[in-house]
């Protein structure tokens, strides 16, 4: 039923014809440089890469002699939207995203409104608006790529959310991103969970847009902090959120992120370790309908030691040309002594046509760590299935909403706010209904 | 008391070759309380007879009927059929992603049932089946058939069998790629079910083994799509000793192997 592979699952329609335009049985067309990098690679990349430490507001580039990519490390990151080259298509970390789709988030000014900001907070929390010199501003992120770059390059202002020291939350914050627009726009929010405090925050991605944000999340020494991230978009938006958290010492950190609307959503989260003792938990849950282009690029930085890291993403298709990517980067530097660290993507095809990308990176440039591991696995429901479940009395309806609730209530249950969870059920359960089948 | 009655039975299945008949006129009557036990050499049509039963959508029956207490099951889905008291105990059960088997058992119960089982009782009824089939606890959070072995799957089949209470029970080959205890172990399991007294058995087997633990009433020779011989459980003691080969040559070896290699 299921098929393990180490280093790249690609399932969706085993027959001979390719269902998604550009690409064919063997993946799509690399350029030659971009060849053989998907590997995974204990890479002789520079062990003080550019993202560790206080970001520094020049660019950098890393990675060995003529060959881009060959460590996560050595990824070129900068403030500055000129540093990055124009996109084709063929970098690495846009080979599977269909450009055409980004509707000008990658080259286009960003200056079209952006969703609007409504934050409900339980007393205590701090919420700013703040202009572009706001001091806060860089101090968890720096884009990794084009189209983040060019929103920080265009963001008119930004949301600060503080979690003030000690503040431990009951309630959640929740904040409810709203788009109106039709033009391509840049968002930018900075959330901050000072020392030893405890919350949990909510990013709800609603109506239609086409926005590139930034978030970046500051979780200082001691503080426990869970990010969801909701993406119920309407059936047209675009959206790119490179979500960037650091992690101060003994921090605990949880990232949700739940893509169900939208037309392409590209997702781009990371944790950076900058201080022991800390934990990083990534959780993903996707569902892919007809057409649908929904893609996650994780990366772990493990630069220091003794910090644990666990990433699962899971994901469900359906219908044609339902396309989904997960790539989990994680690096283990030379530094990180003692890391744990484990990394899964789990597929569900629900009918034929659609297609699931996985590509798990382990990077790791010491032995002397606790554990590290990654799996991918991509499983298809079939008609053995339905006929199997059927024969036990199960009507269909009731057979596939069996098998795709009990596959994606591992990741909804890590979300424990009982009327989130109930939501995100329904809306599960609607994208099922709202099937051919 | 519940009858189920196969008459004439044509079915066909789609091949790239064209349409090919496997299943060339099966008439049999299974009255609850019965043991009737279907034996035949491999490719002989047996397994496409408890598929057809079932309503697996491969099979295309071009004519004869199915009927059970007078009910059209041919006009019945899959899922139809199973809540009116049939129950197929698979040759290969597949894996189910994603689905505990507590969540599947409870979900198929309150199908079948047409309401949820009381949850306490329901557990306990669960847990003793298990127990009674030998199938380790930590099973009931494992997601349907997952990485079970040959030997575990056919347990796993025999306890839906006994905690779902079918009318009529089509055990497609359940004896296959068990070792002599879990052979036990499942016929066991079988008789307890038959013990009720409210199930008739359909008993579809290569070997004469299963038939020292399940005694047949009825025992049915099938080759090539037809049953050629019909008898008592005396018949079943013949086999054991003189095998099929005296029906292949009745028929003629060459034809028998054909289909076998299609089939299997």
């Amino acid at each position: 039923m299921t098929e393990i592979t180490t280093e790249k699952a690609r399932i969706g329609a085993p027959s001979a014809q390719p269902f998604i335009d550009g690409f064919t049985e063997e993946g799509e067309n690399l350029s030659p440089v971009n060849t053989g990098t998907e590997t995974t690679t204990a890479a002789q990349a520079p062990s003080a890469g550019p993202l560790a430490g206080a970001s520094a507001k020049s660019h950098s580039h890393g990675g060995g002699v003529g060959v881009p990519d060959s460590s996560r490390a050595g990824r070129l990151t900068s403030y500055k939207l000129a540093d990055f080259k124009p996109l084709t298509g063929l970098e690495e970390d846009w080979r599977f995203t269909p450009l055409k789709r980004l509707r000008g988030l990658h080259n286009e000014v960003l200056s079209g409104s952006a969703p609007s900001v409504a934050v409900t907070a339980p007393e205590g929390v701090v919420v700013e608006t703040v202009g572009r010199d706001d001091s806060r501003i860089g101090s968890a992120a720096i884009p990794e790529d084009r189209v983040s770059a060019n929103a920080w390059e265009n963001f008119a202002e930004a949301t600060v959310i503080t979690v003030p020291a000690e503040l431990q939350l009951d309630g959640e914050v929740s904040v409810l991103l709203t788009g109106t627009s039709a033009e391509a726009s840049a968002q930018h929010i900075v959330i901050v969970a000072e020392r030893f405090s405890k919350s949990r925050i909510v990013l709800d991605h609603q109506g239609s847009a086409i926005v590139s944000e930034n978030v970046e999340i500051l979780v200082e020494d001691g503080a426990e902090l869970t990010v969801i991230s909701l993406q119920e978009w309407n059936d047209d938006a675009v959206h790119a959120s490179s979500q960037q958290a650091k992690l101060g010492r003994d921090a605990k950190f949880k990232h949700i992120v739940v893509s169900l609307g939208g037309d392409l959503v590209r997702m781009t989260p990371s944790t950076r370790f900058t201080a022991p003792g800390a934990e990083a938990e990534m959780f993903g849950l996707y569902f892919a309908d007809a057409g649908q282009h929904l893609e996650q690029r994780l990366f772990v930085d493990h630069a220091v030691a003794n910090c644990k890291s666990n990433v699962l993403y899971k994901g469900a298709l359906q219908g044609r040309n339902a396309h989904t990517v997960w790539v989990g980067d994680v690096l283990i530097r030379k530094e990180a002594e003692g890391t744990d660290t484990y990394e899964a993507n789990r597929n569900l095809v629900l009918t034929d046509g659609a297609r699931a990308d996985s590509v798990p990176n382990l990077e790791i440039e010491t032995g002397l760590i606790e554990g590290a591991g990654h799996a991918s696995a991509t499983g298809r429901f079939d008609d053995e299935h339905l006929f199997y479940l059927m024969a036990r009395g199960i009507p269909e309806d009731v057979a596939r909403r069996l098998v795709v609730r009990g596959f994606l209530n591992e990741i909804i249950q890590q979300i424990k706010v009982p009327a989130l969870e109930e939501r995100l059920t329904d809306a599960v359960e609607r994208e099922l209904a709202a099937s051919d089948n | 008391m519940s009858t189920l009655e196969i008459k004439d039975l044509h079915v066909s299945i789609e091949t790239e070759q064209g349409t090919k008949e496997i299943l060339k006129g099966v008439s049999l009557t299974i009255k609850t309380g019965e043991t009737h036990a279907i034996m035949g050499p491999n490719g002989s049509g047996k397994s496409t007879l408890a598929s057809t039963i079932a309503g697996h959508p491969r099979y295309n029956v071009t004519s004869g009927s199915i009927t059970l207490d007078g009910e059209d099951v041919l006009a019945m889905s899959v899922d139809e059929r199973a809540r009116a008291g049939v129950f197929l105990a698979m040759q290969y059960p597949v894996e189910v992603p994603g689905v505990t088997m507590t969540n599947f058992l409870r979900t198929a119960k309150t199908a079948i049932d047409g309401e949820a089982p009381a949850l306490r009782t329901w557990t306990k009824d669960v847990k003793a089946a298990m127990q009674q089939l030998r199938i380790d606890a930590d099973f009931a959070q494992r997601n349907v058939n997952e990485g079970f072995s040959g030997g575990e799957k056919k347990r796993v089949e025999i306890l839906q069998l006994e905690l779902f209470k079918p009318k009529f029970a089509v055990l497609d080959e359940t004896d296959s790629g068990l070792d002599v205890d879990a052979l036990k172990v499942v016929s066991e399991g079988v008789n307890r079910a038959h013990a009720t007294g409210n199930m008739g058995t359909l008993l579809i087997t290569h070997y004469t083994r299963i038939l020292r633990y399940i005694k047949p009433d009825f025992v049915h020779v099938f080759v090539d799509g037809q049953v050629v011989e019909e008898g008592g459980p005396e018949l079943a003691d013949r086999l054991e000793e003189e095998g099929y080969d005296r029906y292949a040559k009745g028929a003629g070896a060459a034809t028998i192997a054909a289909p076998a290699a299609a089939q299997a």
